[in-house]
């Protein structure tokens, strides 16, 4: 009998030759990753441990993005509080405002987040990284505080569901809409422990950006983490970036999974994750004259270049509704840059877009866009939950940027064919 | 450990969000935190709830952010257990890590209901229903869990480790 790519990774990284779900081991992690919200809990754990530098600088990552640029004094206060643990702790991968961007968005691009290798991050869209071939979960920040002291951590090794995506994609549908579409059929705890392999012809063809989205939302649906294997672009999309040598594994033909599940996406339109939950979807047609009040387009979902040329692409020669807010957060510097460079920055100004510096903002309900009482956004953000983005009362609904930026020009949830055509 | 208190009974799915709102995470003080706890999905919990009390839940309680506030905030506002058909495995990670106990049982969770008075036996893993006389039985940990539990939360079972 096989292994499954994550099998494979975790054994890899013990001293064991083979695991099997179930199992709990302890096994070397590549990277350790914090945000300014959950670091500040781990440097107290850690200064408990007893030890006094982090088990390797190098590999300890450390991305402000949450509540920075500061929003007021106690995340100021907060921020402080892990700047200075990076200084005293000479961290390399410590990124100040500047330099910092959304932490998935910034860490494939800076060549840290690589496949084969063990991330965990204490924040729960670390799964992004599957999207590269790497086992990367989210974690608490206890867990970051012992995986800094000593470079391992606990796991317990999960069955996988192999995800297969075979056809061509429809016109506007994205990654975003696929894993919107699988979180829609199989619910948020349809795969609670599970590692999610996406494979399939419509995955071969998907770009990095928007295979990241789709590994970025595993965690919605319960998984532990979101993997796809390996290849020609993943390796050149690392080609000029990654910073280690790296092994890239992928799953036995004879590998063993706890179920395998096929869809035929060229039966699968643009979606909407209706409030509360991101199992709440529907096809964009069945979903079309639901009001906004605001639509935000960015995060660690979908703040890549790919996803501001498409809103941009959506929003040129349009004009935002006079009745909604659109913002756009670009994940990073070097994907601001580059949307300055391409004209999109001037065609969302132009629209009438607000354009912020990379944070995860409204996101979360943080800043830079909170809701009131009774107010609707269209968002690519990755959660709808009750109160997240603002009032308790308020609601999101989850979509793609091409979905979100056609809701922004129409005043109401629209397929973007009815503005681009 | 025995634990006897009040049941706060919840649904499905009650994400880390409703358990502390992300516009208090500016803050990581515990107390601070409490003060919050569940706000946005039961606005009189903190004023109701009693030390030893018990929330019970139906299926993946602590879905979302891996937030630690989370856990954080509910073992600091006084409840000493979580019982819940399934947990979301961020939630699980990190209260086995910081020491606050939850038990996993289909039944209890559905049965159980708001305002019963409980009793639990962690170790024996039995939840006793004293209002209605019924004891349900949850599902064992794994030793390795255990162990951490033992210790009293992962950065005490690492001390340990670190210190030989």
């Amino acid at each position: 009998m096989g292994m499954t790519m994550v099998e494979k990774i975790i054994a890899a990284h013990t001293d064991e030759d083979r695991v099997r779900p179930g199992q709990i081991v302890n096994a070397r992690v590549d990277i350790v990753l914090g945000n300014d919200v959950t670091t500040p809990v781990a440097v107290k754990e850690f200064n408990k441990i007893g030890v006094n530098r982090v088990f390797d600088r190098e590999r300890v990552v450390i991305v402000p993005d949450h509540f920075t640029p500061n929003k007021d004094i106690s995340s100021a206060e907060q921020a402080l509080l892990v700047r200075k643990f990076a200084r005293e702790q000479e961290i390399t991968n410590y990124f100040e405002v500047g330099e910092m961007g959304i932490e998935h968005c910034l860490l494939p691009e800076k060549g840290l987040a690589l496949p084969g290798e063990i991330i965990v991050g204490a924040d729960s869209h670390t799964c992004t990284y599957g999207a590269l071939g790497a086992f990367a979960t989210g974690v608490g920040s206890t867990d970051m505080a012992a995986a800094m002291a000593t470079g391992q951590l606990w796991f317990r090794v999960p069955p996988t569901i192999k995800f297969i995506y075979s056809g061509r994609l429809n016109p506007w549908v994205s990654g975003k809409d696929l894993i919107l579409y699988t979180i829609g059929d199989i619910g948020v705890d349809g795969a609670l422990y599970r590692a999610m392999e996406f494979s399939g012809e419509a995955i071969s063809n998907l770009s990095m950006d928007g295979r990241m989205t789709m590994s970025n939302m595993a965690i919605e649906a319960g998984g532990k983490c979101g993997l796809i294997a390996c290849d020609e672009k993943t390796r050149e999309y690392l080609k000029d970036r990654a910073v280690r040598e790296y092994t890239a594994y992928e799953s036995d033909p004879d590998a063993e999974y706890e179920k395998i599940i096929e869809y035929d996406v060229s039966e699968i339109e643009p979606q909407v994750a209706f409030p509360h939950l991101p199992e709440n979807t529907r096809p964009v047609s069945q979903a079309s004259h639901v009001k906004i009040d605001q639509a935000v387009i960015g995060s660690c979902t979908n703040g890549r270049i790919e996803d501001l040329r498409i809103a941009a692409e959506v929003l040129k020669n349009n004009h935002v509704h006079p009745d909604v807010r659109c913002l756009v957060f670009p994940g990073t510097q070097a994907i601001y840059k580059q949307a300055i460079k391409e004209g999109l920055i001037d065609i969302f100004i132009d629209a009438g877009v607000a354009v912020s510096t990379p944070t995860c903002g409204p996101c979360l309900g943080g800043h830079m866009g909170i809701l009131a009482k009774g107010e609707r956004a269209i968002s690519t953000t990755n959660r709808n939950f009750v109160g997240r983005m603002g009032h308790p009362e308020s609601e999101v609904y989850l979509a793609s940027p091409a979905v979100a930026a056609a809701s922004a020009i129409k005043g109401y949830i629209t397929h973007p064919e009815e503005v681009v055509r | 450990m025995r634990f006897k208190g009040k049941v706060f009974k919840y649904g499905d799915n009650v994400d880390t969000d409703v358990i502390i709102p992300a516009r208090y995470l500016n803050s990581s003080d515990p107390e601070e935190l409490a003060t919050h706890c569940m706000e946005d999905l039961d606005s009189s919990f903190t004023e109701r709830v009693e030390k030893g009390d018990i929330i019970v839940a139906g299926k993946n309680f602590g879905s979302g952010s891996s937030r630690e506030h989370a856990p954080l905030a509910i073992k600091t506002a006084g409840i000493s257990c979580v019982i819940a058909e399934s947990f979301a495995r961020i939630f699980y990670r990190n209260a086995i890590n910081i020491g606050l106990p939850i038990l996993i049982s289909k039944e209890a969770a559905v049965n159980i209901e708001e305002g019963t008075c409980l009793e639990v036996d962690l170790e024996q893993g039995t939840i006793k229903d004293l209002d209605h006389n019924q004891t349900y039985t949850a599902e064992p940990f794994p030793e390795f869990m255990q162990e951490i539990i033992k210790a009293g939360g992962l950065i005490e079972k690492i001390k340990g480790e670190v210190g030989r």
